[in-house]
């Protein structure tokens, strides 16, 4: 079994990489790989509760999240400089997380096998 | 850990991300826009002058002198070619691409 990390830095919506992300994720997790999801910078905006996107006409994803559970992933990790900057608190996220400082989450990053960036 | 970001500085928060992550001893390959961070003008501002003594720094040289940046590097930034670039990730145990 491999350490997978997937790091997401993009808000949603914006672009396609936060639901591309999502797809990659759960593919990995069906061959019962050691799964870690990382948000930074843009990316805690793809965890943001009460996200509507009916108005735009694109896909909410961000339920999908609160599924990874049930595949097993259940490592999500928060970097609390970026949720802080955006004035964001665990509390506003659609799922739990373990927040992490700038120097956690780097010593995590650096001790994985393989790190896909989104 | 091989670090690569391909964006400028001055349009993208990249490659401060990377260098708020990245720990002493991983490597950093800058490609694209990315060089000019390590341009002698940027290199201050854009944070790779200051990791130098903690990063192995290294740019893509056909991205560099597609540039016109050659001989305007700051010191210090090894050069490496597509070769080479091949080499770096197969030293590293990993590698993130920061897009």
């Amino acid at each position: 079994m491999k350490k997978f990390m997937f790091v997401n830095r993009k808000a949603p919506y914006g672009t396609i990489y936060a639901l591309e992300s999502l797809e990659v994720v759960l593919i990995t997790a069906t061959f019962d790989q050691d799964v870690s999801l990382v948000f930074l910078d843009d990316g805690v905006y793809e965890l943001v509760k009460g996200q509507d996107t009916k108005a735009t006409g694109i896909k909410n994803h961000s339920k999908t999240y609160r599924a990874l559970e049930g595949y097993d992933v259940e490592k999500l990790y928060v970097e609390r400089e970026s949720m802080a900057a955006r004035g964001l608190g665990e509390d506003d996220l659609i799922v739990d997380v373990t927040v992490l400082s700038t120097a956690e989450l780097a010593d995590l990053m650096a001790s994985q096998d393989v790190v896909l960036s989104f | 850990m091989l670090h690569i970001v391909n964006k400028s500085h001055y349009q993208s928060g990249a490659l401060a991300s990377c260098l708020r992550l990245a720990r002493p001893g991983h490597a950093l390959l800058l490609t694209e826009d990315g060089v000019l961070a390590a341009a002698k003008a940027s290199a201050a501002a854009s944070g790779v002058a200051a990791v130098l003594a903690t990063l192995k720094v290294y740019v893509l040289q056909p991205d560099v002198e597609a540039r016109g940046l050659a001989g305007r590097l700051i010191e210090g930034v090894g050069a490496v070619g597509y070769e080479g670039f091949v080499d770096l990730v197969a030293e590293q145990p990993t590698n993130q691409s920061w897009i």
